[in-house]
């Protein structure tokens, strides 16, 4: 078979590598996998029935293929501002980087980033940056751009790690309450990308959390969501109270982070209402930024409830 | 360098313990209720475990031998020199900051050298600085340094000058008072719009404590940065100079100075030079006795003029003094007082 460098392009592009779903675009009615495990909770199983079912795909290995192709450099965006406890978890992280291998990508090409190293050594993550193993690192290792990423109220320098080594991001927030914003989970995990998310705090974060996920280097480059709820935080968040913790036992995945996050605002708001504390609107911090990322001027997803597609795994 | 080097931490002053571990800063009116691990919108102030730290104490990111008048301080030893320093951080976020790259980041985001107060005195006295200028980003977030740069400075003969948004809490205002010889305010515009929209801040405590300076009997000036569109209007000028007028007097230095594009507003041009004059022809009006316009070298509104007889009694080209025609505070020609510290 021969082919002119024309169609071996097209055939190149179209046919030989696998369909990726890039940055993923608003969907009308986007999908949030709510995977719970009945007993104990093995987070491998969790995760493979989480991503088999948000893609409907024949095995886990097909759905990492959908969102990852070889030869990308994948970063891992954590939360570990929390410690131990409060963090996204080794365990979690360790089962993600088996299967982005089996999909594969290298070793090497995995980054597990954060924005300080502290924070992730605190998560019981440890710093790796040489030969052919996974790379672990703060922002501060390869710094932030000179140049300000600005839209709307937002004007930041972005993190190196994510604008010179990462081609795809996956996001791995933990459902969680925070005193200020409401609730942080895929939205809010991407103040680790900017240098000054200690201005974007006021008004519970609207619409500076929308603003920021608008930039396009981190909007291109997100393409999945998993959130970490196998043990939850209704209350006194962002910090780890365990005493407000609760064993939810769960992962969501999705790639709206609009919907994830509205999911995870209802989940939260129901256990307050069981342990009789306020809601969010009543305490004076609903995460009003959602419904900012799903309005015209952002679209970064769906925050209407009745046109997202909650499916429990 | 480590985010966390260990020779710029030093407990707060002005904050409040909070149950689980919170705490509220009480040093700026924006008082921040801050989770453990978490700092405040400054970026410089953190939260471990329930105590409160400056991250910044004696780490200097910038420094420099400045002319006083570059500051601009016109009303206080002119020609002098001043030790200037900076470290990262500001309790506002200006879109139009002249520089953010400093003011805007965190302190492990610069590159700092650690210099201790006694060490910044002994660089002034090196370099015949007859002030330590604590300017470029926002000194209120760095209170700690400040204050104990300012305690070791006296002891030594060498003065402070504060170059601040006045943005701050009466109480650590107070205690800074005390400690320094002058207080140069940014008062970003006259009203509480702009302050919201443009400074991220609020007007009311900034004029609050332009009186409080002026009650404790600080030296004072004002500068106000004239931005087009947004805070160059006649009606605001002239709010401005009854304002001050009325709550401080007229011997307060006011200097309306020109607009460069930077960080968020560089879709705006310079100040045309007309605006600036305008402002200070209301306020000239109004009854000011020192109204300067700034930015702009060579341009007459940069001398100091006598309230008496009108002749010059400081004469300067952008930031060099050239002739100063005062005896002991007095005008040289007709005895007149002009209000300031010229010794």
């Amino acid at each position: 078979m021969q082919f002119s460098r024309r169609s071996f392009a097209r055939f190149g592009i179209a046919g030989l590598l696998p369909p990726v779903r890039g940055a993923p675009l608003a969907s009308d009615r986007p999908r949030v996998v709510v995977a719970r495990a009945r007993g104990a909770v093995k987070i491998e199983d969790l995760l493979d029935r989480a991503m088999q079912s948000f893609f409907s795909a024949s095995s886990p290995l097909d759905a990492w293929r959908r969102i990852v192709r070889p030869g990308e450099t994948v970063g891992l965006k954590v939360n570990c501002l929390a410690g131990k406890g409060g963090s996204t978890s080794p365990a979690l992280v360790e089962v993600i980087c088996g299967r982005l291998q089996q999909a594969g990508i290298r070793r090497q090409d995995i980054i597990v980033w954060d924005r300080l190293s502290e924070d992730l050594e605190s998560a019981g993550f440890r710093i790796s940056r040489s030969g052919d193993r996974i790379q672990v690192m703060g922002n501060e290792i390869l710094g932030y751009e000179n140049e300000l990423s600005v839209y709307g109220s937002a004007g930041s320098r972005l993190a190196r790690t994510l604008t010179r080594l990462c081609d795809a991001v996956i996001n791995l927030p933990l459902l969680k309450d925070h005193g200020i914003v409401g609730v942080t989970m895929a939205l809010k995990n991407m103040f680790g990308a900017i240098h000054n998310p200690n201005k974007y705090h006021p008004n519970a974060g609207d619409p500076y959390i929308a603003d920021v996920n608008m930039i396009p280097a981190i909007r291109s480059k997100v393409r999945l969501t998993i959130c970490e709820a196998v043990r939850a935080q209704y209350e006194g968040g962002p910090t780890f109270m365990p005493q407000w913790t609760w064993p939810f036992n769960g992962l969501l995945v999705a790639q709206d982070p609009v919907a994830l996050d509205t999911v995870g605002w209802r989940i939260i708001e129901e256990k307050r209402a069981q342990e009789r504390l306020p809601s969010l609107r009543q305490a004076g911090r609903a995460p009003n930024y959602i419904a900012t990322a799903a309005d015209p001027a952002h679209r970064l997803g769906v925050d209407d409830p009745r046109r997202i597609e909650r499916v429990e795994a | 360098m480590p985010a966390s080097d260990a020779q710029f931490i030093a407990e707060a002053r002005y904050y409040e313990k909070r149950p689980n571990r919170k705490i509220k800063c009480v040093l700026c009116p924006r008082e921040c209720v801050i989770d453990d691990r978490e700092r405040g919108y400054c970026g410089v102030r953190e939260n471990r475990r329930g105590t409160y730290y400056t991250l910044v104490h004696s780490r200097v990111c910038t420094a420099h031998v400045d002319p006083v008048e570059k500051k601009p301080f016109f009303h206080f030893l002119p020609g002098s020199r001043a030790f200037s320093l900076a470290t990262a951080g500001c309790n506002v976020n200006c879109k139009m900051c002249q520089n953010w790259e400093i003011s805007q980041s965190r302190p492990e985001q610069v590159e700092s050298a650690y210099l201790p107060p006694r060490q910044v005195v002994e660089l002034a006295r090196r370099n015949q600085c007859a002030s330590i200028a604590y300017t470029y980003s926002e000194p209120v977030v760095f209170f700690e340094f400040m204050a104990d740069t300012a305690e070791a400075g006296r002891a030594a003969g060498v003065r402070s000058l504060v170059v601040s948004g006045g943005y701050i809490k009466p109480e650590p205002l107070k205690e800074l008072c005390r400690k320094v010889d002058a207080i140069k305010i940014d008062l970003k515009a006259f009203s509480e719009k702009f302050y919201k929209e443009i400074v991220n801040g609020e007007l009311k405590p900034v004029l609050d404590a332009l009186v409080a300076i002026r009650t404790q009997g600080v030296w004072l000036e004002i500068v106000c940065l004239v931005v087009p569109t947004l805070n160059d209007s006649e009606r605001e000028f002239l709010g401005l100079a009854k304002w001050v007028k009325a709550n401080l007097g007229v011997d307060v230095p006011v200097h309306f100075s020109r607009f460069h594009p930077e960080y968020l507003l560089k879709n705006l041009p310079l100040t045309p030079l007309p605006t600036l004059e305008r402002a200070k022809a209301i306020s000239d009006a109004e009854g000011l006795h020192y109204v300067y316009v700034g930015n702009v070298p060579g341009h007459p509104a940069e001398k100091t003029y006598c309230p008496g007889c009108k002749r010059v009694v400081v004469e300067r080209e952008a930031y060099w003094v050239k002739a100063v025609n005062l005896t002991r505070g007095r005008c040289r020609f007709c005895q007149q007082p002009v209000a300031g510290v010229w010794s």
